[in-house]
């Protein structure tokens, strides 16, 4: 089985659906449309728009530098297929998320982010009070929560133990007596 | 529309858990039947991949928020895509039955 597609990170969705093509020899809705996928149009965008490097925006559509030039070799094929070949362009589809900004909310003191772009954010969608901001994050905000973790990380080759934190896999950590990965504490098969 | 609460106990006066992926229960939470559901999560004690696992626990349920004290990393893309809303309430002391008393003024 092949590997599963890595889900790409679109920023905004495109404001048109689509081009079509006008011209003496074109007549009506005469030839299959050119598709073209949101994450290509979002590569078109980082790179020939935002004039990024490839590397820059492979990075912020979260996928590989490799993955990101073939997504883009990909686009420049199509646009040149429906020039060349008089059809019209629809954008649709791919596999993409619509990254999404974070609120907060000062009467009940929650974060929450909006999923939905094209709907605008009013009341907070737990107590529905309309004081709510948008959240900007800051730095001693993260010293307090690494440390209400209460789970353990631990080395399975030595047992050295440390305190879980937040936002860091623990399989990830490296061990900093005898260098090899850590997992985390609790889980049935170390227990036997 | 359908709730989730990430919980340390399966009543109504358990707290909210503050982890995601390993919490002990869900807690569905129906806003229209006014109906509440608790699931015991089987990826407690996961080594990797908890996170991922119960998004995909919570999303077979058709929830459209989950109210919880933290998320992970992997889980942010996956429920944007699926247009899941995230609450995030830092609050280790507050009750599942809190929670439901402020979606039942909203909802």
């Amino acid at each position: 089985m092949p590997r599963i597609k890595r889900i790409r990170k679109v920023s905004n969705p495109p404001v048109i659906k689509g081009f079509k093509p006008y011209g003496p020899e074109v007549k009506g809705a005469s030839k299959e449309p050119v598709t073209l996928l949101y994450e290509e149009y979002e590569a078109l965008r980082l790179c020939d728009y935002d004039m990024f490097t490839h590397d820059q925006a492979s990075e912020l559509m979260n996928v590989s530098r490799p993955t990101y030039s073939r997504i883009y070799a990909s686009v420049r094929q199509k646009l040149a297929r429906a020039f060349v070949e008089g059809r019209p362009i629809s954008i649709e589809g791919g596999k993409v998320y619509f990254d999404s900004d974070w609120y907060y909310c000062s009467s009940c003191t929650c974060n929450f982010n909006n999923p939905e772009k094209d709907k605008a954010i009013k009341n907070c969608p737990l107590c529905g009070s309309s004081d709510v901001h948008e959240y900007e994050p800051t730095d001693d905000e993260d010293v307090v929560s690494e440390n209400d973790c209460k789970d353990i990380c631990f080395c399975p080759h030595c047992g050295y133990e440390q305190r879980h934190r937040k936002g860091n896999p623990c399989n990830q950590m490296i061990c900093p007596d005898c260098n090899s990965k850590m997992k985390r504490k609790g889980h049935k098969s170390d227990k036997i | 529309m359908k709730i989730a609460i990430s919980s340390s106990g399966n009543t109504l006066e358990s707290t909210i858990d503050q982890r995601f992926g390993r919490c002990a229960y869900f807690v569905i939470y129906d806003t229209e039947l006014k109906s509440v559901e608790f699931i015991p999560n089987p990826n407690k004690d996961c080594e990797e991949g908890a996170g991922p696992a119960s998004v995909q626990l919570v999303a077979a349920k058709n929830v459209g928020k989950i109210v919880s004290g933290e998320f992970g990393l992997k889980i942010k893309p996956l429920l944007d895509s699926l247009k899941i809303q995230m609450i995030v309430l830092k609050d280790p002391e507050i009750k599942n039955k809190d929670v439901i008393k402020f979606l039942t003024r909203t909802h």
